[in-house]
């Protein structure tokens, strides 16, 4: 079970009303590299791996849903004061007649999440290497993000998500090592 | 075996080919991150840490971890 605190990891600010942000950041709510997709991904492949990083899992992936937290906070502050000529006009008409202004797990191009996106192989090193390259893969996605805009409020909250996939991809390397080297068993200072 | 990240630089830098009929005004000089956790692998005890406000700002605990990105927006080539 998980115990709920009634804010944000980190707060979000957006500085501009930059309605057509909102259609991109939407990629780190439901794209393949998004925050929908590392939650459930580590906490699903929490219950096979070795135990040592069972732990981690669950810890990286409770941290995944507080940042999924941060980008529907995103995408809803950019959207909620539209008028819908200022969502055709952004290029949101398409996701408008789907969804007028909900938010939905689907990437920037409109495609809805899919479990296909994650993998759970049972081998852990397998697994942790396609953690890692999920952690680097959204690194490189919110890099992108912080290119398409240049409201620094929105650049902060952002830069901070990209910090935070560092450590995780430092995280699911260290388990690595601890998963082939039995570092427990060696004395080290 | 302890890399320090602050020893590791945080972009690179390559000249890619420019081609003598390419359509549009060429980009010299393409850039990729490299970021500290590339070369720690496994982090060492006892790093310096930020105090409380400063490692919410930065996203973390340590300096050492830490990987500033500047947007390209504004920038031109």
């Amino acid at each position: 079970m998980w115990v709920y605190e009634k804010k944000l990891q980190y707060p979000v600010r957006v500085g501009k009303c930059d309605i057509r942000m909102a259609k991109l950041l939407i990629e780190q709510y439901g794209g393949a590299d998004g925050e929908l997709a590392a939650a459930l991904r580590y906490l699903n492949q929490r219950y096979t791996i070795p135990d040592k990083v069972i732990g981690l899992l669950n810890d990286i992936g409770t941290e995944e849903l507080a940042h999924l937290e941060m980008i529907a906070t995103m995408v809803y502050k950019l959207t909620k004061d539209a008028t819908v000529e200022e969502i055709r006009a952004a290029g949101l008409d398409e996701y408008y007649v789907n969804h007028d202004k909900a938010l939905f797990y689907e990437n920037a191009s409109g495609v809805p999440w899919t479990a296909a996106y994650i993998q759970a192989k049972g081998d852990p090193i397998a697994d942790l290497y396609e953690d890692i390259a999920a952690e680097e893969k959204a690194r490189a996605t919110y890099q992108w993000l912080i290119d398409m805009t240049d409201d620094v409020d929105l650049q902060d909250g952002l830069k901070f998500l990209r910090e935070r996939e560092i450590v995780h991809s430092l995280r699911f390397r260290e388990a690595v090592e601890i998963l082939k080297d039995d570092r427990d068993k060696k004395k080290f200072f | 075996m302890n890399h320090h990240s602050w020893s590791h630089p945080q972009e690179q830098a390559w000249a890619p080919f420019i081609g003598p009929f390419d359509p549009c005004p060429p980009i010299l000089c393409k850039t990729y991150s490299t970021p500290p956790q590339l070369f720690m692998h496994f982090q060492p005890l006892n790093l310096p840490q930020f105090c409380p406000e400063d490692a919410l700002r930065h996203g973390t605990l340590w300096p050492a971890l830490y990987s500033p990105y500047e947007s390209k927006w504004g920038k031109g080539r």
